[in-house]
């Protein structure tokens, strides 16, 4: 199984939530999975998911939000695993797909293959770290803590197009949607 | 009106409510000032970029924020400036002590000091450079609404004479 299926299984457990999702690929699989106005689709800014999702998250303490991350981006700001848990935001919950390679980029390796991502997370202190296989998604988002959820799939891309709307679009109609 | 109260006045003046920080030894009063403010939320973060991105989402949640750091985090933070800020066009205020200025003794700051004025105007980011607090409160209070205008983010540069 590949990412595109695991997106697909993330979001048969979405209904009102935000979800902020990861550039290249990642984004372009869940647009044409099942877009949505309250999608935050990147389009730059690699490794930054997670940082947009606590933003919103203390902005918005009533909306739960989900941020879909990759385990290449993750290496990119692991300072972000030590932000998100010291303040904690009960309504974040960030997965990292970590299939071990740069998708977007031809699926170079990533260090990641050699690394159990929840234990990196348990170790900086979250309560939360799970396994996707293990949970239910729904109990985790609804919990009193934030969490942090890896999905193991192996390397590979579908065919998604390029997402066809433009930045402002995607900013304006998430906005509204979330207002 | 000192120097860290004027800053203090101008984020109030503009609306800011959401801080994130990478401290200076210079900013340490502004930062004391703005815990001490409940309407404020301030999450100091581990590295600019990150601060980049938690403004970003801060801002499509209804927020209206500022980050505060040296310039040297103006390089830790160019891509995300570009890539995220500009691209959707989110606001975002940029409060920077400028070190590697007149008056600096630590040499270490001095290249990137030298060069920060001209990476902003690089970048083709309109930014400010206050000679006293009555200029910076001005500056600051403005800079908000200039920044919503622009579609990019508004630099406010502190030098080390201005302290």
């Amino acid at each position: 199984m590949a990412r595109r299926q695991a997106i697909e299984n993330i979001m048969k457990s979405i209904d009102d939530e935000i979800v902020v999702c990861n550039i290249g690929f990642p984004s372009r699989e869940l647009y044409d999975i099942k877009d949505r106005d309250k999608n935050f689709y990147m389009i730059g800014s690699m490794g930054l998911a997670s940082s947009i999702g606590l933003g919103l998250a203390l902005a918005k303490p009533d909306e739960d939000v989900v941020v879909i991350d990759g385990d290449g981006s993750l290496l990119m700001n692991m300072g972000s695993l030590v932000t998100v848990f010291a303040n904690n935001p009960r309504n974040l919950t960030w997965i990292v797909i970590d299939n071990g390679a740069y998708g977007s980029t031809g699926n170079q390796d990533t260090y990641a293959q050699v690394l159990d991502l929840v234990d990196v997370a348990k170790g900086v202190g979250f309560k939360n770290a799970f396994n996707f296989e293990d949970i239910s998604l729904k109990d985790v988002i609804e919990s009193d803590d934030a969490s942090f959820i890896v999905y193991n799939t192996e390397a590979g891309n579908s065919t998604a197009p390029i997402i066809d709307l433009g930045p402002i679009v995607i900013k304006t109609r998430f906005m509204n949607a979330i207002k | 009106m000192d120097s860290s109260e004027a800053i203090f006045n101008g984020l109030k003046d503009a609306g800011i409510d959401f801080i994130v920080s990478v401290p200076c030894v210079n900013l340490s009063k502004l930062l004391n000032m703005i815990d001490e403010d409940d309407e404020i939320t301030h999450i100091p973060v581990t590295r600019e970029e990150e601060g980049i991105g938690i403004c970003a989402g801060a801002y499509l949640g209804g927020k209206k924020p500022a980050i505060l750091m040296q310039n040297s985090g103006l390089g830790n933070s160019i891509n995300a400036l570009k890539s995220l800020t500009q691209l959707y066009k989110f606001p975002l205020l940029m409060i920077m002590s400028h070190r590697g200025t007149e008056g600096e003794n630590i040499c270490g700051q001095v290249p990137m000091g030298e060069s920060t004025p001209r990476i902003l105007e690089a970048m083709d980011f309109r930014f400010f450079k206050p000679a006293n607090p009555e200029a910076a409160y001005e500056d600051i209070k403005l800079s908000w609404d200039l920044s919503v205008e622009d579609g990019k983010p508004v630099s406010v540069l502190l030098e080390i004479k201005y302290w």
